[in-house]
């Protein structure tokens, strides 16, 4: 027979190792899909890179995935830092966009360095106000936070489509919303949005919040225990709430940041589920700050890849969306055996 | 009166027919968290259930097969939950979430040649809805229960089954005592790890069918995540029913009570000879605004005996005893 034991301690650069390679085997294990599917791997992965990088035009819209997928994830690494599993960044992000989409459409003749910063404001305010719900609700009364920021996503979403085909229905023609002006639109900076910059600078803010300030120490001392937090002297409750709030503005203004700088306009698809990929791309990245960046790469090219091999090779999107879990599958699996090994038993006169 | 009577029968039949795939997600997720594994990936089995089963009563015409295959499919997404969470000892929330993610990934995959197709005509035959002579005239609850799709008496049989099982068979208490505490359980001989796979994987079972129903009899088609919250629902009904495989039947209700009722006010309301309309969308975030609601309202009385397995969430360890 066999037992598991627990390795004793684990160092940093095998744990990226062996997370790199169950990326690899998962990628394998996809092309095994590909192929029961009947399909080529190779070239399904050559119509991959192509589609997210072949060109001046598709490595911008593997950009606009990822910029946001970037900012979402940092607010939902806050919030998982202290084991608060909120989902809920889809929704926030759709609330952030709506209220820098109200700005956009009512103060548009506001000058562009006013109305910009007052669209981010709103951005972050309704993100926030959004997350603020489930952190209120789990901090008086204890309720699952999991399922109410996920029921929040499903009435956000349906705000927004309520808005596209109702109060703010552009006069005549289909039913959507107005497109933004000039000036409540991001500019560019090397050919990308300027979010990219937002992007860099929150992860700087975020990776420096949560390693070198007392809050995000406290952060984390909370998530490994309450007990604890509330032994060392931190008011759980207080903490829990500041840091939500800001874990939904976060995710609120990657709103902003993609309707105004990508979509140029409010729709119900504008958020194509990125804050749903926010959560594998948290998750893969060990909640660290720098890490985000690159597995918000990785998702964001899957995911211009396959909008790519929709209409080169006819493959549906759902592919992607399989294999993005298929990845977090190994990911998963393989930390069972970067914790521990398993040994033959010592067979000392046949013990059980 | 009997007008309204025949009224409230209608909007009772209509109540069931709506909760019916919820209920079994419900019941699912049930069994799944009564061993101690949180349940996030019902939403992923019920789409593996309703592309799986679509495809296999389009192609074959069996019903009986196709809900097999239903249940089959949403049984392979709990089995890799299972091996992931119970073996591998993987986070809970994580794998549920990522299964989820898969779940409608693959499910989309296995519909691409069935989407928006019709099924024939032999499994709306079997499946669809069949009147019971004499008990479908019971008043009031005669059609909810007797002019139904067989899915719906099997879902409240299913419910019965699993409460009878848990509260008064040894195998059931004995799957109770791994969720509350497995190391007792470990402790008196009880295969903790065999029993978490077993009720994980009939678990899934469940949601999967729940899934054929949605897209076989309910719906009729498939199309991409084609149910569209329903397994988030069916978790937070978990809370709502206190792992009790009866309130579950209540909880499924009430959600489709809520449905039906928005339904009906799409249509405008007359109220002191006004009509009342109300925009559709808006009227969509009902069940999940009820849903927070209920959530709110279970979690506030907290009371003792409403609390979750003991053990819900996290994995069993033998050597960290």
């Amino acid at each position: 027979m066999f037992r598991i034991i627990k390795k004793p301690e684990l160092s940093p650069g095998r744990a990226v190792l062996s997370q790199i390679l169950a990326i690899l085997v998962s990628l394998c294990a996809a092309a095994i899909i590909v192929l029961i599917l009947g399909y080529n791997p190779i070239e399904f992965y050559a119509n991959l890179v192509k589609g997210a990088l072949g060109s001046a035009y598709r490595v911008r819209a593997t950009f606009n995935k990822a910029i946001p997928l970037v900012i979402l994830s940092l607010g939902t690494l806050i919030a998982f830092k202290m084991k608060f599993w909120n989902i809920g960044a889809e929704g926030q992000m759709c609330m952030g966009a709506f209220g820098a989409a109200y700005f956009a459409l009512n103060f548009s003749h506001l000058p562009a360095y006013v109305l910009l910063p007052l669209m981010a404001l709103a951005g972050l305010v309704c993100g926030g106000i959004w997350a603020l719900i489930p952190a209120l609700l789990k901090v008086k009364f204890g309720t699952s936070e999991t399922l109410v920021t996920l029921m929040l996503n499903y009435v956000a979403l349906r705000w927004i489509t309520y808005l596209q085909y109702g109060p703010w229905r552009e006069v005549g023609g289909m039913p959507k919303i107005a497109t933004f002006e000039a000036n409540a639109v991001l500019p560019s900076v090397f050919g990308i949005h300027i979010g990219w910059i937002i992007a860099l600078v929150l992860t700087v803010f975020v990776y420096i919040l949560m390693t070198r300030t007392k809050f995000g120490y406290e952060i984390s001392v909370l998530g490994e225990s309450q007990a604890t937090a509330r032994y060392a002297g931190i008011n759980v409750n207080k903490t829990i709430v500041i840091a939500i709030l800001l874990s939904g503005a976060l995710c609120g203004l990657a709103g902003m940041v993609q309707s105004s700088a990508v979509e140029k306009t409010l729709t119900e698809q504008f958020t194509g589920g990125l804050g749903f990929t926010a959560v594998i791309t948290t998750y893969l990245a060990r909640l660290s700050a720098p890490a985000i960046i690159v597995t918000s790469f990785l998702f964001a090219i899957l995911l211009a890849g396959g909008s790519f091999l929709e209409t080169s090779m006819r493959i549906p999107i759902s592919m992607i969306y399989a294999m993005q879990a298929v990845i977090i599958f190994f990911v998963l699996g393989s930390e069972f055996f970067l914790n521990y090994k398993i040994v033959p038993r010592a067979g000392k006169g046949g013990a059980k | 009166m009997s007008a309204f009577l025949i009224s409230v029968a209608l909007f009772l039949q209509v109540t069931a027919s709506l909760g019916t795939h919820v209920l079994l997600g419900t019941l699912g997720g049930i069994l799944t968290e009564r061993v101690g594994n949180t349940c996030l990936g019902i939403e992923g089995m019920m789409l593996l259930g309703a592309s799986t089963g679509f495809l296999v009563a389009y192609n074959t015409g069996n019903a009986l097969l196709a809900v097999l295959a239903a249940g089959a499919a949403g049984a392979a997404g709990a089995l890799i939950y299972a091996i992931i969470t119970v073996s591998l000892r993987g986070n809970q929330v994580v794998t549920g979430l990522a299964l989820t993610t898969f779940g409608s990934g693959a499910a989309g995959l296995i519909g691409m040649s069935i989407s928006g197709k019709s099924l024939p005509e032999s499994i709306n035959n079997v499946l669809g809805i069949h009147t019971i002579p004499v008990l479908s005239d019971i008043p009031v609850i005669g059609k909810m229960l007797f002019e139904q799709s067989p899915f719906v008496l099997g879902a409240i049989f299913c419910a019965i089954i699993i409460y009878i099982y848990l509260t008064k068979t040894n195998t059931g208490l004995n799957a109770r005592v791994v969720g509350e505490s497995p190391a007792a359980a470990d402790a008196s001989g009880i295969n903790v790890t065999l029993h978490k796979y077993i009720h994980t994987i009939l678990g899934g079972f469940l949601c999967g069918v729940g899934g054929g129903y949605y897209s076989m009899v309910y719906v009729g088609r498939w199309q991409i995540d084609l149910t569209a919250g329903a397994g988030w629902i069916s978790v937070a009904l978990i809370i709502f029913a206190m792992w009790n495989p009866l309130r579950a039947i209540l909880g499924a209700y009430l959600f489709g009570a809520v449905r039906g009722l928005t339904f009906k006010l799409q249509g405008g309301l007359v109220l002191f000879g006004h009509t009342i309309t109300f925009s559709a969308q808006l009227l969509d975030m009902a069940p999940y605004i009820v849903t927070v609601l209920v959530l709110l309202f279970i979690t506030m009385r907290n009371k003792r005996e409403y609390q979750a397995p003991a053990a819900l969430g996290s994995p069993y360890f033998r050597e960290n005893r």
